[in-house]
């Protein structure tokens, strides 16, 4: 049997209403929209720099793949702390992500490729960066569209079967920022995403290998 | 009780002036522009003194410089860091005077030059080159200098000599990224010599009728206008004279992408991008301008096409 972790009386008592309230609800969801609306203060505030669409790429891709850090801790830090309303807060997050991945790509596709079919066809097919970021991008819709309580029991079991795929949106992600920046050797900011990246999806590895093992023996 | 106000002796109250001043610091931290403020502050500060040129029309295109701003703050010097606001912000600490160049290697005479003397050593021309970097956007700048190859007179190149390496100055303790691992320092650069004594490749000391600024790779740069932005090393100090093929930083550092040619070419794409079309920087329709089409040799084949003559330039790239 699988572990079950429950939280203190005392903290259940206080924590679920007050971390989970409408009120704070908002202010996370205010928290969460504010780089979106930075960005557009940017643009009316000659604030995008030399290379705006550059800049508005880079800003929204690194957006993007925080919230997708902040949503995968959840469960981790939801069993290590006890804290189970964290869980109120995955769906958020992770359509936040979708947000802002959606952004970086029509950023890419609308603004720097105009559109063109055919360029992005060939460049999904030629760079490899390409590939694994619309790999991940192309994931995460699925994501987004079964993420409302409805589709959730709608599904049932396979829900949570067909969102493990945020694993694999992980691995991509991490490969289309690490192969872009390979080239340059500029490795700085990219590790620190691996690192979180690879630490929560290593924690669930062990997880999942404990729990087999404990099966295994009973 | 007296107001609390009353109780404070008067040593103790900020002057005005000093509390508006904090008051700014704090708005301009708070917004997040402090950055933007320092790179200002930085661009002023590196823009010393006044170093004009004489227009030369027949080197110069007939495209809208971009604007100063744009080229001062939006720039790659790794030796200060990665990001392209970085070396607005961190070039201060170069110091550009004063400054010596050796011109050396399979040379008759060879020579170090101070800066002094290379202003003196030719009139300096204003030209307006296209600047199209390998990462697909591009500049349009007026700079200040004269041909690389009235220095390249001055030392008398022997026969032996096919190549120059140009080198940079990597010195921690005026750049700060010096110890990344991004590039093997010093940043080193090289032409073949007949692309080094080509009237277009400029031996350049100044923009927009000032002296270099430090973020664009004062005191001294070359300038290779027909081919990729990395290929004009920075903040010269040395340039050799050698009968093989020097080795180069970027072609060091990834060879499947930077080659040592690296002219300016829209039919060989760069591994990770197109090189098809670019963005021209400062464009007034901001992100809805459309891209412009890259030209070959950025423009200057007319120019610099013989050669490569007989040259297979995917090979070659």
């Amino acid at each position: 049997m699988a572990m079950v972790t429950k939280s203190p009386p005392y903290m259940l008592a206080w924590t679920s209403k007050s971390f989970i309230s409408p009120r704070a609800k908002l202010l996370i969801f205010l928290t969460a929209l504010s780089p979106a609306i930075r960005l557009i203060w940017y643009g009316f505030d000659d604030g995008l720099g030399a290379n705006p669409i550059e800049f508005i790429t880079h800003f929204t891709g690194t957006w993007g793949i925080v919230f997708l850090c902040l949503t995968l801790a959840i469960t981790p830090l939801r069993v290590s702390t006890g804290w189970n309303w964290l869980i109120s807060y995955r769906r958020m997050l992770g359509l936040f992500c979708f947000f802002y991945a959606l952004l970086h790509f029509l950023t890419w596709s609308v603004l720097d490729k105009n559109l063109d079919l055919h360029e992005i066809y060939a460049d999904f097919f030629k760079r490899t960066f390409i590939t694994f970021g619309l790999l991940a991008f192309l994931c995460l819709i699925p994501l987004a569209m079964t993420s409302t309580k409805k589709m959730q029991k709608m599904l049932g079991r396979n829900w949570s079967v067909l969102h493990r795929l945020i694993y694999a949106i992980g691995i991509f992600v991490v490969l289309h920022y690490l192969i872009h920046k390979a080239a340059k050797n500029n490795f700085g900011t990219v590790t620190i995403y691996m690192v979180i990246i690879g630490s929560l999806l290593l924690w669930r590895l062990r997880r999942w290998y404990i729990k087999r093992s404990n099966n295994v023996r009973t | 009780m007296k107001p609390y106000l009353h109780r404070i002796p008067a040593s103790e109250i900020t002057a005005k002036e000093i509390y508006d001043q904090r008051r700014h610091f704090l708005k301009v931290a708070a917004t997040g522009a402090l950055g933007l403020e320092m790179s200002q502050w930085f661009t002023r500060n590196a823009l010393a003194g006044s170093l004009t040129g004489k227009p030369n029309p027949n080197f110069s295109v007939l495209e809208k410089p971009t604007s100063l701003k744009d080229i001062t703050n939006y720039n790659n010097y790794y030796e200060f860091g990665t990001d392209k606001s970085d070396p607005a912000a961190n070039a201060g600490s170069l110091q550009t005077s004063p400054w010596k160049v050796s011109v050396e290697g399979l040379v008759g005479k060879p020579r170090t030059f101070d800066l002094d003397d290379l202003l003196k050593l030719a009139p300096l021309e204003e030209r307006v080159y296209r600047m199209r970097c390998v990462e697909g956007w591009s500049m349009v700048i007026p700079w200040v200098g004269y041909s690389l190859s009235t220095l390249l007179k001055q030392v008398d190149p022997l026969g032996s000599a096919k190549f120059v390496e140009f080198v940079s100055l990597a010195d921690k303790k005026q750049m700060p990224r010096v110890n990344s691992r991004v590039l093997n320092w010093p940043y080193t650069e090289g032409l073949r010599l007949d692309e080094a004594n080509h009237p277009l490749t400029l031996l350049t000391l100044g923009l927009y009728g000032e002296t270099l600024p430090k973020q664009n790779g004062a005191p001294v740069r070359l300038i290779v206008p027909w081919k990729y932005g990395f290929k004009s090393a920075k903040s010269l100090i040395k340039i050799r004279l050698v009968e093989k093929q020097p080795s180069t930083s970027w072609n060091d550092a990834n060879a499947g992408e930077y080659g040592f040619y690296s002219n300016v070419n829209p039919e060989v794409d760069h591994p990770r991008w197109s090189q098809a079309s670019e963005r021209r920087i400062g464009d007034a329709k901001g992100i809805f301008a459309p891209k412009i089409k890259t030209l070959k040799f950025n423009g200057y084949g007319d120019q610099v096409a013989s050669l490569y003559a007989g040259m297979d330039l995917k090979k070659f790239y």
